[in-house]
């Protein structure tokens, strides 16, 4: 079990600054996040997409916004637990007891929700007889393509995860691609490629068809597709693959007996602490009158929320005021010389 | 002041006054309308403000936005009468629109 002064759910924007103000304040923190990668929204929703409302930054994107914040975290040791959700959190005689979907555990008297809207799922197919065939001839992600190899692979989807993937499959498997219009939005070169393997017979291009039900006895034997006019396709295949992209769930935040309001939790602004002693929540997630849903509001949160973790992390102690200009100790912790 | 129906998958209707100049996605969020989340509230983004526009209004209402395609393509069971609700501008215009909502976002 790993012990920490402080556990923050997030590495968003908001959870990444939250990280900083603690370590400042001398405090240890560590992060878990549901995404393969660091940044949240700013990296999967806006990458590209500038920003114009940072303090003191005229203009940037949500990639460039997130690589500050990664370096302004440098100096200190923060542990980031990646392509993991929070899924249980339990209060063990005054301290927090976390659990991911990996296993990991924490022991920490502070946890800080700096969720955003939820964590980021892959959108699934519609039919509900897809469940019984998840995680076996259904994917939504590829872990190994090996399993692939001489099979037939049905892709739906049309941006860039779905032609990679058909494409690079089509070497070894046989490949349909189905997709609900004409248009492609992945790039043009992959799609290129993608109508140049169709000539050569290789990918079985399907469009303005969507997936209508799976077929088989316990394991898939064929799936039926409709087209737009309704018309009704049956394909053989071994797999299939579902690339729609990321939704967002507040997911088993919701279990955790904090106070909701539709999908954000309710706060005080002081410490910005929920109903649950030592669980505060930062970021799009926290709600309390006159929230505004911008980043520089979460960077706000997460220095209180920080501040107010120090109480329970260091109880013998007390927390002092210092300004980073002067104060000797965060330079200390910073790397740098005091003069 | 247009009025705009919603109706809910179970087929719960519901009939409110929408501001001309918002959109029908924030006429949904103002007025509580279950079934509308707008997660990334309204920069087409997320699709989770799908609608399904009802065939007599679908060529009434303002065309999808560049890229709007793009992000319905990752909504819930979109058919041709798919829109973000985000991206519909509410006018004099489209005054008694009905809109029917997804099962789910």
């Amino acid at each position: 079990m790993i012990k920490t002064d402080a556990l923050i759910i997030g590495a968003g924007p908001t959870g990444l600054f939250t990280a900083h103000q603690l370590n400042i304040i001398g405090l240890k923190c560590e992060v878990v996040d549901n995404l393969d990668k660091i940044g949240g929204q700013c990296i999967e929703l806006y990458p590209d997409k500038p920003i114009y409302d940072i303090p003191a930054v005229p203009e940037c994107t949500g990639e460039e916004l997130t690589k500050n914040l990664i370096n302004q975290l440098k100096p200190f040791d923060v542990k980031f637990h990646l392509k993991e959700r929070v899924d249980e959190v339990k209060n063990e005689k005054g301290q927090w007891h976390v659990k991911t979907n990996n296993g990991t555990t924490f022991s920490t008297p502070n946890v800080i929700i700096a969720g955003g809207v939820g964590s980021f799922e892959p959108r699934k197919f519609t039919p509900k007889e897809c469940e019984q065939y998840e995680g076996k001839s259904i994917f939504y992600s590829i872990k190994d393509k090996n399993i692939f190899k001489d099979k037939t692979v049905s892709i739906f989807g049309g941006g860039d995860s779905a032609l990679d993937w058909a494409v690079e499959l089509s070497t070894n498997s046989k490949v349909n691609l189905i997709h609900r219009r004409e248009e492609f939005r992945g790039a043009q070169s992959t799609l290129d490629k993608v109508y140049e393997l169709e000539k050569e017979g290789r990918i079985n291009l399907f469009t303005k068809y969507q997936l209508k039900i799976p077929k088989g006895n316990g394991k898939l034997d064929s799936i039926d597709i409709q087209h737009e006019n309704k018309e009704v396709k049956n394909l053989k295949t071994d797999y299939v693959l579902g690339f729609f992209g990321l939704i967002m769930q507040l997911g088993p935040i919701a279990n955790w007996g904090l106070n909701l309001n539709k999908k954000t939790i309710d706060v005080d602004t002081e410490k910005f602490e929920t109903n649950q002693k030592g669980i505060y929540a930062v970021g799009d997630i926290c709600s309390y009158p006159g929230k505004l849903k911008l980043i520089l509001s979460g960077f706000h949160e997460g220095a209180l929320a920080a501040r107010a973790c120090f109480k329970l992390a260091r109880p013998n102690e007390k927390y002092r005021f210092e300004f980073t200009t002067s104060s000797s100790s965060i330079l200390k912790r910073l790397g740098k010389k005091s003069d | 002041m247009p009025k705009i129906t919603y109706i809910e998958n179970n087929g719960k209707s519901h009939t409110v006054e929408v501001d001309k100049g918002l959109t029908v996605m924030e006429g949904a969020v103002q007025n509580n309308i279950p079934g509308i989340d707008a997660d990334c509230g309204g920069s087409m983004a997320c699709a989770t403000c799908h609608v399904y526009v009802k065939e007599e209004w679908y060529n009434r209402i303002n065309g999808k936005s560049e890229g709007e395609d793009d992000m319905l393509d990752q909504a819930y069971d979109p058919n041709k009468f798919s829109r973000l609700s985000c991206q519909i501008s509410v006018t004099d215009e489209i005054d008694g629109l009905v809109v029917d909502l997804p099962k789910k976002q």
